[in-house]
């Protein structure tokens, strides 16, 4: 059945198709849309679960973190400001081991104060031991859920994912999505198996106090050990999926046109779909262009990106989001990865911060500053920022 | 030699949190006077953790007769990390804090 529906109505979607079974949620622009829906699926009959409204995104984490503690599935949204304030419970959800999936809304922190795109609020939580899948539409959204809670539910992995979407280009727009059978996921995620819970006849405290001479490092360690084996999971929850539903998606990264490409440009999210079509346009004018949508960022994809950076001769890494550091996220662990195993050209460009729009013209000029550092083997510029105000090179 | 790793993903106790004990933190050890205690149970209402338990009255009589009748504290030094709250809550100054190599033999 295919509907008409927004990023935030696929993502409600998506909780609803998975049966959580306990939702707490705060409101915050552009998130909110997402436990409106799940709200009036609730008061409507159409999905069996409890909402709880709390007074904070630290107390909606802490609340699923509870919830799924006694052994059912939960589901949560939020973006921006929300997620930063649920910073510190997010690491108990992970070090807790709770399968927990939330729907983040790519949203620009203040101040300036926006409420559009921009990827700093996700980027900000790249270590607290979720995984994360961003989207590049709307169908991506509701089945990434999906795929989400099979996953991490898995006995071996038990981590909890974001299921990251941009801010209004997604979030607020409506496109054609097919909704998948109920049967049918029923089948593909099956019935919520808690590898532990809080059982009144069987008391027992979580989280327990560690000793330095105690296994916290080995506990650690296992977390880190199930983000690695979480990559074969991945790829087969990915492929079951495409074949049962009839999708076709990459686990990690999806390539476009990269094949004999002598530059790639490396995305995340929305731009991926407008840099496909204009990878399009020059691919007719003979300019062998290509573009890589980075899907998972937690776990990292290593392997790929070092596979698609030796195929090429440059790799233009496009980040909306800035890090005070070495560069923006995507680029920095990028090159992270790429020290010592390839010596291909990488150049950061910063672009559509606070939701500016980014557009195929300017993803062309991209490109073309990409084809000239192919030919002549020399980045002029490491991290160049595009489009600021009065810079007319971009313009 | 193989890593050993914990089977549980997760810290999971079957056991209370008392098993836990952290008297060993403590640098200073707060020793009650019973001479001067006047049995008011201040100290226990203020231990940040629950390291004041309560006596029969005979265990540790008091000097004057009409405190005889009341309970009387001691200090879990299994769990007193010795904060030293007690001793400045303690209206009759009837808990002194002695370092801890200092103590000597007796104990608890």
């Amino acid at each position: 059945m295919k509907k008409i529906l927004t990023g935030n109505e696929s993502a409600a979607w998506g909780a609803r198709l998975s049966k959580a079974k306990v939702v707490a949620a705060y409101p915050i622009t552009p998130q909110t849309s997402i436990i409106e829906t799940i709200a009036s699926f609730i008061a409507n009959g159409e999905m069996d679960a409890r909402y709880i409204r709390v007074e904070s995104e630290h107390s909606a984490m802490a609340a699923c973190i509870a919830a799924e503690n006694t052994g059912v599935r939960t589901f949560t949204a939020t973006s921006a400001h929300g997620l930063a304030l649920m910073h510190e419970v997010l690491m108990w959800a992970s070090g807790a081991r709770l399968p927990i999936v939330m729907s983040v809304v790519n949203r620009a922190m203040a101040p300036p104060w926006s409420v559009w795109t921009d990827q700093l609020d996700t980027m900000a939580e790249r270590d607290v031991g979720w995984m994360q899948v961003y989207s590049e539409n709307n169908q991506e959204v509701l089945d990434s859920i999906i795929m989400s809670y099979r996953i991490g539910e898995r006995h071996h992995i038990l981590l909890p994912s974001m299921v990251i979407e941009d801010a209004f280009i997604l979030s607020h727009t409506a496109e054609a999505v097919d909704i998948p059978e109920q049967k049918k996921v029923d089948d593909f995620i099956g019935e919520f198996e808690p590898a532990f819970k809080l059982d009144p006849d069987e008391p027992a405290g979580f989280g327990s106090l560690i000793m330095p001479e105690g296994p916290y490092m080995e506990f650690r360690y296992k977390m880190a050990l199930a983000m690695e084996d979480a990559k074969r999971e991945i790829e087969k929850a990915v492929e079951e999926y495409n074949e049962t539903f009839g999708r076709n998606y990459a686990p990690f990264v999806d390539e476009y046109r990269t094949e004999d490409a002598d530059a790639i440009m490396l995305v995340l999210g929305t731009i991926g779909s407008t840099a496909k079509d204009v990878v399009d346009a020059m691919r007719k004018e003979g300019k062998k262009v290509g573009v890589a949508r980075v899907r998972y960022f937690r776990p990292f994809p290593t392997e790929e990106i070092r596979r698609i950076a030796k195929s090429t001769n440059m790799l233009g890494v496009v980040d909306r989001s800035y890090s005070f550091g070495p560069g923006a996220d995507l680029y920095a662990e990028t090159k992270s990865v790429l020290y010592s195993h390839t010596d291909v050209p990488v150049k950061d460009y910063v672009i559509g911060l606070g939701g500016r729009d980014v557009t195929p013209e300017v993803l062309r000029k991209l490109f073309d500053d990409m084809l000239k550092i192919a030919n002549e083997g020399v980045v002029d510029k490491e991290i160049e920022w595009v489009g600021l105000h009065g810079d007319e090179r971009w313009s | 030699m193989p890593i050993i790793l914990p089977e549980e993903p997760t810290p999971i106790a079957k056991v209370p949190s008392t098993e836990n004990k952290t008297g060993g933190w403590r640098t200073f050890r707060p020793i009650i006077d019973y001479e001067k205690c006047i049995r008011c149970y201040i100290c226990w209402k203020f231990c940040p953790d629950t390291a004041i338990d309560f006596a029969a009255p005979e265990k540790h009589p008091a000097p004057k007769d009409a405190l005889k009748r009341f309970d009387t504290v001691e200090i879990n030094y299994d769990y007193c990390k010795g904060c030293g709250i007690c001793a400045n809550e303690c209206p009759a100054n009837a808990i002194e804090l002695v370092l801890e190599q200092n103590v000597g033999g007796e104990e608890e």
